[in-house]
């Protein structure tokens, strides 16, 4: 069999190009997850802790898989390039079918599995009693957090009374005892290493409460009020986002989170009341 | 009823004459077949020159742009942009090229048959994708401008009407009768395909022996009458919402720019999301599988190998098919959807990766030990399988809902999306504008500079979409319309995340420019291209046997017989690396040595 130059049908050169770029764009895809320029900030909870761990551990899975494709990719179209060869003729392999549908099986759906105590923990965990609860609020373009105040017990709101213009966002209405002492705030303080449970509601559109560190995100969707519970272990101010688009102003509906100590918590807690 | 034991002759139409019957509203699958690839070409020039007034926007905010009133963009132009942008890049590219588009064309002449089973039905699919076109364009021009609600348009932003926000009134009346008109000519389309695939098969083409691309094409149109229905209707609530004062979506007790929304309750909003998804997830199967079927096709041709495991390819396409029916809440572990049924999605879409992981071990297996031949096409199917992995597996990060928690609605999706939808299945369509462009026009489009547009577009959606990844672990919600509104984005001071939305946004803007490379290749190839004969390709299947371009009537009256099946490509002993699926079995014979 005469071997064939190489022309522009199994060209080496295009071959061996198509290969370089593979195995480059690889090489640089590791590289950056590895080195994670940009990346997750340090998480402040523990169940961010444990969802770190999953990314982790999917990242790991995803990535050999990712580095054994785009290689082997790379190396079918340079070994077998258009050199003069025949191609075998085969239509498939029963043992390597069932094999890697087995090995893909195991390993996507035990990940999928793997990953359910983190979720548990989050969302089938129900808080405990005597955490500190905050109703959470989103609204356009702006968040608003309400405390219950001494009386632990969160008044009424009604939403012929909502006026932003006039200090009352949230349409509290002050002449029920139960919302006298409420305090509402436009950014969410939270006392460090105590359980604190939200209760997510919106006043209009479907909003989304997402701060990174804790790793927490959850809609907030008018007509239901959807509690999500979390314990802050570091002090430290965090920058909270909308993450549901939600109008034109969704980009700059950015609040903060803040953890303080204890003593901390009670004096800005203090100063809010005075701005009520 | 016509079986095709009778040769399909009732199919037969007497050649149009006139222009109008010819090239307007011509009853010609494979006329029909380009203008609907005709429409996702406009598409999607129109898509991407949104997605560069994006990209400008989300870096440079207050610059001074032309074509926009007040000279910078406002937030809520860059939300329209980035609403229109999606939908037509979905709706108008993705869900027509490859399906309505290819399938249309070489659908009825890979089975052997002289026309879709309805041709009027086929022209009037058209026509009504055409007009929803319109529809949803004009959104654009009307006070107000188009819906700022994203493609998903969820509600109630969706359903309040012009309360909600600028856009939210006409423009976004506009865009739902849009849709549903959309979907409409969808359902005609797919009745079409299913009917042409069951009944008008040539004599030995049996399913088994059906090329890949016509699996993917049925499986789709499964798929299409069964999901759009639930768009559609989804569609009429929404228009009811907003115009008859129903409250499908609207909950009570609504407050929005301190004005009571006294007319609406007890409504829910997860309601239009369960419906969306239920159509959206099997969608980005429809956008995805013709493509898959492509690139199964291509790859076999150009390794000269039959495809590895067809069989089990057949099989992983159903399986997507049907688990694509399975996992819509995916999109909604967030969205205060009980997380206990969280769980049960997360496991069907972990299972999804499954067939999907198949075909990918499938197409390396295609190419080991063949003798691949480098065209455009080849090219083009060969990225397909690299960025089909890529973007496949940041899938099985969102499919666990923990892991969801810190990514959903951040770049991370953006980046998932775009790499299968956006890049992916533009490829497939690539590969197979290249591979039967000489089939369609009877001349090659040139392919040296097909070559240049394969390593500009293959090198530059690399560099637009991989940082997005990175983006997302970071925290960088979507849909924002610039980075100067919350702190960590670093907008305000051009530093951090910033600084990587500026190298995504001057890569989109290569990229994009590049396309033109193609557009320009296009045409080139439709006036002066290389002539092209009836097999250049050396290719199996029943569109290489007749000439390029075909007649009107494809087989000229003679409905051929299929001896094999789609890919026998290097048989041993065989004078030919190919053999086509209509060859007599006593000229085989004759040309063994």
């Amino acid at each position: 069999m005469q071997k064939r130059k190489s022309s522009s049908a199994g060209s080496t050169t295009v071959a061996a190009a198509l290969a370089v770029f593979l195995l480059a764009f690889t090489g640089i895809t590791v590289y950056l997850f590895i080195t994670k320029p940009w990346w997750f900030p340090k998480p402040i909870t523990d169940v961010g802790v444990l969802i770190d761990s999953q990314f982790h551990r999917t990242l790991i899975i995803t990535g050999v898989v990712f580095v054994l494709a785009q290689l082997g990719l790379a190396w079918v179209i340079f070994k077998y390039r258009d050199h003069g060869q025949k191609a075998l003729y085969f239509e498939g392999n029963n043992a390597f079918e069932v094999a890697w549908t087995l090995a893909t099986i195991v390993l996507f759906v035990g990940l999928g599995l793997y990953a359910e105590s983190a979720w548990a923990t989050v969302h089938f965990e129900p808080a405990q009693a005597g955490d500190l609860q905050i109703e959470v609020t989103g609204q356009q373009f702006t968040w608003n957090f309400r405390y219950a105040g001494p009386d632990g017990k969160f008044g009424m709101l009604k939403p012929a009374m909502v006026s932003a213009s006039t200090g009352n966002p949230l349409g509290l209405d002050r002449n029920d005892p139960e919302a006298k002492d409420d305090i509402v705030t436009p950014i969410l303080g939270v006392p460090v290493n105590r359980e604190v449970e939200l209760l997510i509601r919106s006043q209009d559109v479907t909003h989304s409460f997402f701060v990174r560190e804790l790793r927490i995100k959850q809609d907030a969707v008018p007509g239901m009020i959807i509690h999500m519970h979390f314990t802050a272990t570091e002090t430290g101010e965090y920058d909270l986002a909308c993450a549901e688009l939600c109008g034109l102003g969704h980009y700059k509906m950015s609040s903060k989170l803040k953890v303080m100590t204890d003593a901390e918590f009670a004096e800005w807690l203090k100063v809010q009341v005075a701005n009520q | 009823m016509v079986s095709h034991a009778d040769g399909g002759h009732e199919h037969v139409h007497a050649a149009p004459t006139g222009w109008i019957r010819k090239y307007i509203f011509s009853l010609d699958h494979k006329v029909i077949g380009i203008q609907y690839f005709l429409l996702a070409l406009v598409s999607v020039f129109l898509g991407m020159t949104l997605s560069v007034f994006m990209r400008i926007h989300l870096v440079w905010p207050n610059i001074h742009l032309p074509f926009i009133a007040g000279g910078v963009m406002t937030p809520e132009q860059y939300l329209a942009l980035l609403t229109m942008h999606g939908s037509i890049m979905v709706f108008m590219v993705l869900t027509t090229a490859p399906q309505s588009g290819f399938g249309n064309y070489f659908l009825p002449i890979q089975i052997g048959a002289a026309d879709m089973a309805f041709p009027v039905l086929n022209m009037l699919s058209f026509w009504t994708t055409f007009v929803s076109l319109v529809v949803m364009a004009s959104a654009f021009f009307v006070e107000e401008g188009a819906p700022i609600s994203g493609w998903t348009a969820y509600t109630p932003l969706s359903a309040l009407g012009k309360i909600a926000g600028p856009g939210q009134g006409g423009g976004q009346t506009l865009w739902v009768i849009g849709l549903a008109i959309f979907c409409a000519a969808s359902l005609m389309g797919a009745l079409n395909f299913i009917a042409t695939l069951i009944d008008l098969r040539a004599p030995g083409l049996s399913l088994m022996r059906m090329p890949l691309t016509c699996w993917a094409w049925f499986v789709t149109a499964i798929l299409g009458l069964l999901a759009f229905g639930v768009l559609l209707a989804a569609c009429a609530l929404l228009l009811l919402d907003r115009v008859a004062g129903t409250s499908f979506f609207i909950p009570g007790g609504l407050v929005i720019t301190d004005q009571v929304i006294s007319n609406h309750s007890g409504g829910s909003p997860l309601l239009w999301q369960h419906l969306f998804w239920f159509f959206g997830h099997p969608e980005v199967y429809i956008a995805i599988l013709p493509g898959m079927g492509v690139a199964s096709h291509v790859l076999s041709t150009f390794a000269r190998k039959p495809v590895f495991g067809y069989r089990a390819m057949v099989y992983a396409m159903c399986g997507i098919g049907f688990l694509g029916f399975c996992v819509w809440g995916h999109h909604m572990f967030i969205s205060g959807m009980s997380p206990y049924s969280a769980f049960a999605f997360s496991i069907m879409t972990m299972t999804i990766g499954v067939p999907s992981a198949i075909k990918t071990f499938n197409w390396l297996g295609t190419l080991w030990g063949g003798k691949i031949q480098f065209t455009t096409a080849m090219m083009f199917a060969l990225g397909f399988v690299s960025l089909f992995v890529t973007g496949g597996l940041s899938g099985l990060f969102l499919a666990q809902p923990s892991v969801d928690l810190p990514l959903h609605d951040t770049y991370f999706v953006v980046a998932h999306f775009h790499l299968i939808m956006g890049v992916a299945a533009i490829f497939g369509i690539f590969s197979a504008t290249y591979f039967w462009f000489p089939k369609m026009f009877g001349k090659f489009m040139n392919e040296t500079v097909g070559k240049l547009h394969f390593w500009l577009t293959f090198a530059g959606v690399y560099c637009i979409f991989m940082p997005m990844h990175f983006l997302g672990i970071a925290g960088h919600m979507r849909r924002y319309s610039d980075l100067t509104g919350v702190p960590f984005l670093g907008g305000t001071t051009h530093s951090g995340l910033w600084n990587v939305q500026y190298f995504i946004s001057v890569a989109a803007f290569i990229t994009i420019g590049g396309q033109l490379i193609f557009l320009v290749n296009f045409i080139a190839g439709l006036w002066g291209g290389k002539k092209a004969g009836m097999n250049p390709w050396n290719a199996t299947t029943l569109e290489w046997t007749i000439p390029s371009p075909p007649p009107h009537d494809n087989f000229a009256g003679q409905i051929p017989t299929v001896y094999r099946g789609a890919y026998e490509f290097s048989v041993p002993g065989e004078a030919e690396d190919f053999i086509l699926q209509s060859a007599l079995p006593s000229e085989v014979e004759r040309a063994h040595h």
